[in-house]
């Protein structure tokens, strides 16, 4: 059901964890549907440097998280906002059919957390040039 | 170590019943309805099946019908009863809480004008006589509860909900898929007219069950052809699988007791050891329950990763979880006792058998805790459901 890499991450998952004082965290999916996804991102000069993840779900949930943190990291912040779901399911190696909307849900919760980390940016600077 | 924590979904067929079907493939293998010796030799097997299969339920032998498994035999009770008394009536009670294989003809019955009421059951899965007695109408021709949950293994109190319909008029069936030859069954104490059985969950082949059908109850066939078991389920006897299960019922009648105390010491040990783990639950009820089954809820991790997760550690286990089926619904059992949907994610159910021994009990116990664990540490989630922004 599952191809060898998804199965691989989801044992062996990537950059797993809580992060402290991340600069940008998205958070996506519901627990009423059984999965939900938070991605904690670390920005030096449009730059990821870090990122960290943490999943509730299945195998598929856990396994795409923990793949596309690997694809975003050192990635500039357009880079990142790029990757698609397709991405990373050809990445983990394809997902079964049903998987495919409900848990491959990371790019989606990844492209939040960017554009949060810019719009907070923007009206940071905002303000600075106000002044 | 490899470990079979399925039982409720199906059994290893027993050494002694593959030995008793094995002549009736290519050695005897005449058909039944034919006179001759090997036709005969066909037809003595199938009968002393049907006798063995009949004594466990405490039935006539001329009420068993031959079926492809649980699965048809609800059909039959179900579809077979309802067209046959439409005339009389046109409305049918079950549970919310029944196998699919019962759910599902009473929502194609309902497409053909018939009109289903489903029992709701209290939090530990038990329907309330109350409820059933409500629910009658001088229109009910039917009344279908199973007699044990095969999720949550509450053992329902048959006799008690028969005997309201008995004076009623109404027929009774249960799905006993998951009692016969586990614990007693009687047709007569239990005063059903109608009870499923099937094969596979009791160290038999698949394929292959029965349906109790008391004297007197009007039942359309489903299968219409030459006329096989009493006209109600034509098509040549599955012979080999017959004499399966006839040779499982006899090996029950002579070893449930005595699996039952085996099994009720080690579900009872399973589950101790289970709840020690934070944030853990018990599904069903805590005595009347099936003697094989533990249904669990661990919170904050999703049931398919646990499958997952304890199938690297050779576990076979079970889950409710949405993310496990084939259509993505939560189970339909556990959202009727109450749980809520992110619960019902976290749910795993391990069924015992007669080959489990408590070492084995033992492992999953000790390989359960590091599985929730590890899970819980991937998961966004430690004390409650709530995403905070
Ligand atoms: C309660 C119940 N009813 C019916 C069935 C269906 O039986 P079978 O697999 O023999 O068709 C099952 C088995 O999954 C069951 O557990």
């Amino acid at each position: 059901m599952y191809s060898k890499t998804l199965i691989d991450h989801f044992r062996n998952p990537r950059n797993m964890g809580r992060m402290e004082n991340p600069d940008a965290v998205g958070k996506g999916g519901n627990p009423v549907c059984g999965d939900v996804m938070y991605i904690y991102l670390k920005i030096k000069d449009n730059r990821i440097e870090d990122i960290k993840f943490e999943t509730f779900g299945c195998a598929a949930a856990i396994g795409t998280t923990s793949m596309i943190t690997e694809m975003a990291k050192g990635k500039t912040l357009e880079e990142a906002m790029k990757i698609t779901k397709k991405d990373v399911e050809n990445a983990v190696g394809g997902l079964p059919p049903i998987k495919r909307h409900c848990s491959n849900l990371s790019a989606d919760v990844l492209r939040k957390a960017i554009e949060k980390y810019l719009a907070e940016q923007k009206a940071k600077s905002g303000k600075k040039k106000g002044k | 170590m490899k470990v079979y924590m399925d039982h409720a979904a199906t059994t290893p067929v027993d050494s002694r019943v593959v030995e008793a079907m094995e002549p009736y493939f290519s050695d005897k293998y005449g058909n039944p309805s034919s006179l001759y010796t090997a036709g005969l030799e066909a037809r003595e097997a199938v009968e002393d099946a049907r006798g063995r299969v009949a004594r466990l339920l405490n039935g006539a032998p001329e009420g068993i019908i031959f079926t492809s498994g649980g699965t048809e035999s609800n059909n039959l009770a179900l579809k077979g009863v309802a067209f046959a008394n439409r005339k009389k009536g046109r409305h049918i009670i079950t549970t919310k809480i029944e196998h699919h294989a019962v759910l599902e003809p009473c929502e194609w019955l309902a497409k053909q004008g018939f009109e289903i009421t489903y029992l709701p059951v209290d939090e530990h899965g038990l329907v309330k006589p109350e409820s059933l007695e409500e629910a009658l109408r001088d229109d009910t021709i039917l009344v279908s509860i199973m007699h044990a949950n095969n999720e949550i293994g509450t053992i329902e109190p048959i006799e008690e909900l028969a005997g309201i319909v008995k004076d009623h008029g109404a027929y009774f069936h249960t799905d006993a898929v998951q009692t016969y030859g586990k614990i007693p069954v009687d047709v007569q104490k239990m005063n059903v007219d109608l009870l499923s059985l099937s094969s596979h969950k009791i160290y038999g082949p698949k394929g292959v069950g029965a349906l109790y059908v008391r004297r007197g109850v009007r039942m359309d066939p489903l299968l219409h052809g030459g006329g096989h078991e009493f006209r109600k389920r034509s098509g040549t006897e599955n012979v080999p699988g017959i004499v399966g299960l006839g040779k499982a019922a006899e090996i029950a009648e002579k070893e449930m007791d005595r699996d039952a105390k085996k099994l009720t010491r080690l579900r009872d040990r399973l589950i101790k050891g289970a709840l020690a783990i934070e944030n853990s639950r018990l599904n069903g009820h805590p005595e009347k329950r099936l003697p094989n089954n533990a249904n669990f809820v661990f919170l904050f991790v999703e049931g398919e990763s646990l499958i997952l997760e304890l199938d690297f550690y050779g576990i076979a286990a079970n889950t409710g979880s949405a993310c496990s089926s084939k259509t993505l619904e939560p189970s339909h059992v556990l959202s009727a006792i109450g749980l809520k949907p992110e619960e019902t994610h976290g749910s795993l159910r391990l069924t015992l058998g007669r080959q489990n021994t408590k070492e084995e009990v033992d492992y999953v116990l000790e390989v359960l805790p590091k599985v929730v664990g590890r899970l819980r540490q991937i998961s966004p989630f430690k004390t409650d459901f709530v995403m905070e922004e």
